[in-house]
């Protein structure tokens, strides 16, 4: 059924934290680990050793210059992955019911017994989410690693996404945003997270956490760049006689 | 976006076969088409092909196309869905019109009013196809008011122009039909021309700062997540150089419009075996030009995820 259920019991999502993603790629690699023997599995990689390798990857880190108005500018990595939106346009226009928002979580996922491979459901994300497996011929998305998070074979610990598993310095967060007291909805609120793409009206439930502001000063006590990097010559006694002797 | 050929057939085809019916329908339904078997036998005939051969070539473009069926279940949510369905039940209108001129050789009040369907079933097929596009927020080109109502122009045209040829061939040429074949073109022409100009001062709906969170100043991109291109890259980054854009502008309004406009005010002046010619002319410079006007549609379109690569500012 591709019509929306009109609220969902909770709304698991992930809250990524921009200040302290450091674009390591862990996110990535562990979530196609995982996912190539999980629920989408496969996969599929094309040509993945060869010049021109291409494959289906549910999570990919870009890293940007953000110049800022006051003048400072900083280096960005910037994972992005499917958002499980609240208003998700790939779900509405699926012809085949193949994709659906599960009522009980809020997850966007793919039947892949029903997926035709029209697309049509990648052109209407904007956030390049959904990528076509070209030899399964279906689409394939973000899961949310629901093989994890209700995965009993896992201790507690283990029942979060891959990537937020993976992820070496704490800047991926999992829970239910639709409750105001749970972990993650604390944490965005208190850091001030954001909407990507407010303005098409999705409403992901994901949020992003921007960098926090530099403290005032701090460039102060940053290593002052030298204009060159060979020592500077002695100036009297015996090195410098030497230096001479040496210089000729 | 990319342009991939089967779609741009499809439409192209079944924008023509329905413009073809909606026309002929609605001829029909005044009392206005000339009760000749051969004639039926004809523009029934091609518009049904057409269609059939749109449908066909729009499989092409599935990853799995032997689950084709479940296309019909999700009508309530799905322009495609609404689509596929139209498309489907236009065929029963055109089947028994086709049966009640050419079988039971009848046009009557009955007949008339088959023909009224089948014109309504065309129209809704037509404008769900432009809906599909129109309803897609991600792409500025295709998310305004000027997509739906092309499709229907660009179909109605096509019909038209089709009808008169097949009119001239079984020499029973028609004046109304000339003038409102080239007042359709003339309608599509401008309407072509002020969506384009429209879609030429479009920005994407979003912007680099408001992709990635990162408010106020510039966003750059300095790094891809892969060195290669990837299935959103070739799917949604197609992006086709400005001076080719312009070229191949000018070659859809000298096919698609200039000339058939020309071929059909000729064939307005001129009798017998030269204006069937100039009517067949239009047809053959036409089709070309609607299938360029198509792949520019495609490929001029610009989708939000290439915010993320730092093709779009």
């Amino acid at each position: 059924m591709t019509c929306l259920p009109t609220a969902t019991q909770k709304k698991l999502g992930l809250v990524i934290d921009l200040d302290t993603c450091v674009g390591c790629q862990a996110c990535v690699t562990s979530c196609k680990e995982w996912n190539a023997g999980g629920h989408m599995a496969p996969l599929t990689d094309i040509d993945p050793y060869g010049a021109d390798a291409d494959g289906v990857w549910f999570n990919r880190v870009h890293t940007y210059e953000h110049s800022r108005a006051d003048g400072g500018s900083a280096t960005v990595h910037f994972p992005r992955s499917c958002l499980h939106c609240e208003e998700p346009a790939c779900v509405t226009v699926c012809p085949t019911g193949a994709s659906y928002k599960r009522a009980a979580d809020g997850i966007v996922l793919i039947d892949e017994d029903k997926c035709i491979g029209c697309k049509l459901c990648s052109w209407a994300c904007p956030y390049g989410a959904r990528e076509f497996d070209a030899v399964v011929g279906v689409m394939k998305k973000c899961t949310l690693c629901i093989d994890r998070i209700y995965n009993e074979n896992l201790t507690p610990d283990d029942r979060v996404p891959a990537c937020v598993a993976a992820c070496p310095t704490g800047a991926r967060h999992f829970g239910d945003l639709g409750d105001p007291d749970s972990p993650v909805s604390r944490l965005a609120r208190e850091r001030g997270g954001v909407d990507l793409m407010p303005e098409l009206g999705y409403r992901p439930v994901n949020k992003y956490l921007p960098p926090r502001p530099r403290t005032a000063g701090s460039s102060e006590h940053a290593a002052r760049a030298t204009g060159s990097t060979s020592p500077a010559p002695p100036t009297g006694g015996f090195l410098a006689w030497v230096d001479r002797i040496l210089s000729r | 976006m990319h342009p991939a050929f089967s779609v741009i057939f499809f439409t192209s085809a079944t924008g023509a076969g329905n413009g073809l019916l909606i026309v002929l329908g609605t001829l029909a339904a005044l009392g206005l088409l000339p009760h000749d078997q051969l004639l039926a036998a004809t523009s029934l005939g091609l518009a049904l092909s057409l269609n059939a051969a749109g449908l066909i070539s729009s499989t092409f473009h599935l990853g799995r196309p032997e689950r084709m069926w479940r296309a019909f279940s999700q009508w309530r949510s799905s322009w495609l869905s609404r689509e596929a369905i139209a498309s489907m039940l236009t065929f029963i209108p055109a089947v028994l019109f086709g049966l009640a001129w050419l079988v039971f050789d009848r046009s009557d009040a009955l007949t008339a009013v088959i023909g009224a369907i089948m014109a309504a079933g065309a129209a809704c097929t037509v404008f769900t196809t432009g809906m599909i596009y129109a309803s897609l927020k991600p792409i500025a080109e295709w998310n305004t008011r000027f997509t739906t109502p092309g499709y229907l122009a660009f179909a109605i045209m096509t019909g038209l122009v089709l009808l008169n040829a097949i009119f001239e061939l079984w020499s029973l040429p028609d004046g109304g039909l000339q003038v409102a074949a080239m007042l359709a073109i003339g309608f599509a022409w401008v309407w072509k021309l002020a969506t384009w100009r429209h879609n030429d001062r479009l920005k994407l709906p979003a912007t680099a700062g408001t992709a990635t969170s990162l408010a106020g100043g510039e966003v750059r991109s300095i790094e891809w997540p892969h060195t290669q291109q990837n299935y959103v890259l070739k799917e949604m980054g197609y992006r086709i150089a400005r001076k080719h854009s312009a070229a191949l502008r000018w070659f859809a309004q000298l096919c698609a419009f200039a000339i058939p406009l020309a071929a059909i005010a000729l064939a307005f002046a001129v009798d017998g075996g030269a204006a069937t010619l100039t009517a067949v002319l239009a047809v053959v410079a036409q089709a070309p030009g609607i299938l360029v006007e198509r792949w520019l549609f495609f490929a001029e379109a610009r989708h939000t995820v290439t915010l993320y690569y730092g093709l779009e500012s």
